[in-house]
């Protein structure tokens, strides 16, 4: 059983006890300060020490200047999630140092540089001083690389008081920098110097051990934004509009990184086509009209993003036209907090649009599930002819991610129902004729030509305005209806087709927890914690809107379920209340929204305080 | 309107004109936009312009209505306000096959729609765009737009107090390549001035005045039909020389901004990316398209006169299309299929062991 940083604190000190690979570290400096670098070492030293480990960056909106911090949990029950409370603080900016000691419990330790000559209140915690500016300036680095190899001190103490190899950290460095000899030397030397020097002057006085274990191996360590782009990049994308916004940036940085896996060997050229536009209006308009015409078009952004992409949105909806879009989801509303993690988006993607809309949502809850669902999102986007979203968000999408190596794509490319020339000479040979809207298979699914298919009958009418399954101009109410029963239909169909939930479920629990997304690891860990406390709970994790049937009986099979969400409203609990036909009184939502990502601590006070125990 | 084809009529491809139509136009009788549909028609049939290879692309507004009313055998796409061209630019980069057509209005461009058109220039967007400017906002019963000049006057709105937007002006400093203004009264030159857009490699705009009969037609209003009439100016005659058809003179090969004046009557052959000449042949004011700014400052002139100048205001050798610029396979994206779309097994499994 892990630790979940439940109120075993103040026992820690006075018992003493060994603590191994089962506590976090918390790394406060500046933002711009080039500190990433440092914490990612560190990060895949313990990776490739072969213990669990996942490294969260909780950063400002800001450029340089700015508190920032990193955690890192190393957990050896294989446990992810983010921790309430750290163990272990590097303080290396003095702005936030008062209140970084202030948290840490007994027993605790502060890692922060000699030269502060920092007053130290606690006596309850352990303080490492070291020389920061002196270890550095026994070095020639240039100026400007100064202040970011200064944080490679940390990364020397860090490594011997908690005994992580230097030729381990070596590794990790080479990795950072793609094997780049200077760089690696430079911060290298640096990460020795302080380890000697730590060696030669501190006392280890603190609990906390990292011993090498083998719970990494054939596993990789990715963030979500690259698996999403990778996904993508085997889904077939061909067109890639986008507005840069925060967090979703890094996803099409990885598309541009990962472009050669799609570079035509023989030509040099690629079989993607990335656009940055002048707004996110302009980068979905770009996709619809490229999907429209007959490219796997996807675009990445977020909330804002999101707002502006509405019309267009509700456009491809009732057009048919089969987009993607990724949401890489901050907190709102308005700009909120760019660089905080939230789910509040469900509601608003789910129905975007004005009118009658609603959209297929994916919702990945894993790195894994981000390339699955890049790739897979295509094909259903092409197969219901239909703007397909995925809910993903900053703790998925921006942080480092222990991962299964991806599995390659398991079904074959997905083009929904297009007719070709010689397709669709056949179809009007068979039927006698051939329009756009008619739903000849009452699936709710039309066919489609694509423009420049060279045939006199090929052509048809797109428009956003009201048409009969000719695609022709109608305000007739009949007409209307009959489409929109049809487009409910295809929305229907989907609900069959979508990904389904994972669900753990063994009849005679009474309670059933219900949750999506990047909070799953809190979720896993709280399931263990509560059981082992004899609270038994069911689990089902979303990954789609529309729900799948069996949501239904998941929650009707349940005296209690607890939906558990990252956004302030509870926006899936209003979700599963309106869908889920009959008495859903005993749906209750533990809905967070702080902008941090979830915690298991949190989830467990909460489930306590209802289940009164 | 009877629909007998006239027997025995047809272009290269063997289809008459009658088969270059859409459907039946729902503009009020006599609007000018339903004139530019018929030329788009005329000149479409008279080039041999392929139907199936034409994607004909509008905004919102009764401008954007009439891609229903000419071309019945290509795909269109009626969009949403002010946001044609980012559909042009998606499906132009999925399909570079494709003749773009766009038409828009003068709200649709001018004002919802100014940014996505200065991208769509400023990129090189390879389409025809067609401005149906009237000053009005006709669907939504007469407001002025942001093209009406200062002084106008409308039935409801009274007058209008602020400077117009020169929709060609804004064209040429945006990055536009092809840039002309027309007048729907005067189908020849639109119709002229159509077939050297269709033959240009880039962004072609072309402004075309197109009276509002119903909410902006006084003879007070200089977006008129009876004003137009009266007051258009004409730069040149237009005349669009195939490729491969040696003009009967050489170029004029002389800087256009060092040249001072050229005779009436006397031409200018404007040499396309393509080996296509626009012949100009010059019936009014001085004037070289190839020259921005010469273009600029007569366009400042027709500002402040407030004139009615037509014909091509600026061309110049076109920037590599958007395409052009992102080094993407010859094959249309839109066409790619299996293989080509799905990198190999192997080179998933070697990323992944390269992450471990």
């Amino acid at each position: 059983m892990g630790v979940i940083d439940l109120p075993a604190e103040s026992q820690m000190q006075q018992t003493g006890e060994r603590i191994v690979n089962d506590f976090s570290f918390m790394v406060a400096t500046k933002n711009g300060s080039g500190s990433q670098t440092s914490n990612s070492t560190i990060v895949r030293a313990l990776f490739k020490m072969g213990i669990p480990v996942n490294g969260k960056n909780l950063f400002p909106s800001n450029i340089k200047g700015l508190p920032t911090w990193y955690t890192i949990r190393v957990s050896k029950d294989g446990y992810t999630a983010r921790r309430s409370r750290v163990e272990i603080v590097v303080t290396f900016n003095e702005m936030t140092a008062a209140e970084d000691i202030v948290n840490l419990p007994p027993g605790g330790v502060c890692i922060l540089p000699q030269e502060w000559n920092w007053t130290k209140s606690r006596s309850d915690i352990i303080y490492y001083e070291v020389p920061v500016k002196d270890t550095v300036r026994q070095f020639d680095i240039p100026t400007e690389r100064r202040e970011q190899v200064s944080n490679m001190v940390y990364v020397g103490v860090v490594a011997k008081l908690y005994d992580i190899p230097l030729e381990t950290i070596h590794q990790a460095l080479s990795d950072q920098f793609n094997g780049k000899p200077k760089p690696v030397q430079m911060n290298y030397q640096v990460v020795e110097a302080a380890y000697h020097w730590a060696a030669d002057n501190l006392q280890k006085l603190d609990r906390f051990h990292i011993e090498p274990m083998d719970k990494t191996k054939g596993k990789i360590i990715i963030t979500g934004n690259e698996a999403a782009a990778l996904g993508a990049l085997f889904g077939g994308v061909t067109v890639t509009a986008w507005y840069p916004i925060t967090p979703s940036t890094s996803l099409v940085d990885a598309m541009l990184d990962y472009k050669h896996l799609r570079r035509d060997p023989v030509t040099g050229k690629d079989t993607v086509a990335i656009v940055q536009a002048e707004d996110e209006i302009a980068a979905i308009g770009m996709i619809v009209g490229a999907g429209w015409a007959g490219a796997r078009a996807m675009t990445a952004t977020s909330g804002p993003g999101i707002s502006l992409m509405s019309e267009f949105a509700g456009l491809a909806y009732f057009a048919e036209i089969p987009i993607v879009v990724w949401d890489v989801t901050r907190m709102g509303p308005s700009t909120g907090l760019p660089t905080r993690t939230s789910q509040g988006d469900i509601l608003f993607t789910y129905f975007l649009g004005h009118g009658d809309t609603h959209h297929i949502c994916l919702i990945p809850g894993s790195v894994e599930e981000c390339f699955e669902f890049g790739w897979r999102a295509f094909d259903l986007a092409e197969q219901f002819q239909t703007p397909v979203f995925v809910l993903s968000d900053l703790d998925l999408g921006m942080n480092n991610w222990m991962a299964e190596p991806f599995q390659y794509p398991t079904e074959p490319i997905n083009r929904g129902k297009v007719l070709d020339k010689e397709a669709l000479e056949r179809f009007i040979a068979e039927k006698g004729e051939w329009y756009r809207y008619r739903d000849y298979d009452q699936d709710g699914i039309s066919y489609r030509t694509l423009p420049g298919t060279d045939h006199p009958r090929a052509a048809y009418f797109t428009r956003g305005t009201g048409h009969n399954d000719q695609a022709i101009y109608s305000e007739r109410s009949t007409d209307w209806v009959q489409n929109m029963e049809r487009l409910r239909r295809k929305f229907e169909n989907a609900r069959k087709v979508v990904p389904q939930p994972v669900v753990d479920y063994d009849a005679g629990k009474q309670i059933g927890l219900i949750s999506f997304g990047s909070n799953d690891p809190a979720v896993q860990e709280v399931r263990d914690r509560l059981a082992a406390e004899g609270i038994e709970t069911n689990y089902l994790r979303l990954r789609a809107l529309p729900l799948t049937p069996n949501v239904h009986d998941f929650v009707l099979n349940h005296e209690r379920i607890y939906v558990i969400e990252n956004n302030f409203d509870g926006q899936m609990a209003q979700v599963l209340r309106m869908e889920i036909p009959g008495d859903t009184r005993h749906i209750r939502s533990l809905a967070l929204g702080d902008g941090l990502p979830m915690t298991p601590r949190w989830i467990y006070d909460n489930i306590k305080r209802y289940e009164g125990k | 309107m009877a629909t007998n084809k006239t027997v025995g009529k047809t272009n290269t491809l063997g289809l008459t004109r009658e088969d270059y139509k859409g459907n039946k136009s729902t503009l009020c009788p006599g609007c000018g936009h339903d004139s530019i549909s018929n030329q788009i028609i005329s000149v479409a049939y008279d080039v041999g312009l392929k139907q199936e290879n034409v994607i004909k692309l509008s905004g919102i507004g009764c401008s954007s209505k009439t891609p229903a009313y000419f071309l019945g055998r290509s795909h269109a796409f009626n969009a949403i306000h002010g946001r044609m061209p980012s559909i042009a630019t998606g499906a132009t980069l999925a399909n570079h096959e494709l003749t773009a057509i766009g038409v828009s209005g003068d709200g649709d461009t001018g004002s919802i729609g100014l940014g996505q058109f200065k991208h769509m220039m400023r990129r090189n967007v390879p389409m025809v765009y067609i401005i149906e400017n009237n000053g009005v906002y006709g669907l939504t019963k007469g407001q002025f737009s942001a093209t009406a000049d200062a002084g106008q006057e409308l039935k409801y709105y009274g007058k209008n107090e602020y400077p117009a937007i020169d929709l060609c002006m804004e064209a040429i400093v945006g990055g536009a390549t092809f840039v002309a203004r027309s007048f729907s009264g005067h189908a020849e030159q639109v119709r002229a001035l159509l077939k050297a857009a269709l033959a240009h490699r880039g962004t072609a705009v072309i402004d075309i005045i197109s009276p509002c009969v119903t909410f902006n037609n006084n003879p007070n209003s200089n977006k008129s039909y009876d004003y137009g009439k009266a007051n258009e100016i004409p730069l040149h005659e237009i005349e669009l020389i195939p490729e491969g058809f040696v003009p009967e003179r050489e170029e004029i090969s002389i800087d256009p901004d060092k040249m001072e004046s050229y005779e009436a009557g006397q031409e200018i052959l404007v040499r396309m990316h393509d080996g296509t000449f626009i012949r100009l042949q010059k019936v009014g004011p001085d004037h070289d398209p190839r020259s921005k700014a010469q273009a600029l400052a007569l366009l400042e002139k027709v500002g402040m006169e407030q004139l009615f100048l037509t014909g091509l205001i600026y061309y110049e050798e076109p920037r590599p299309t958007l395409l052009d610029t992102l080094h993407v396979v010859d094959t249309p994206l839109a066409r790619l299929q299996g293989d080509t779309l799905r990198p190999p097994k192997e080179a998933l499994d070697k990323l992944m062991q390269s992450m471990m």
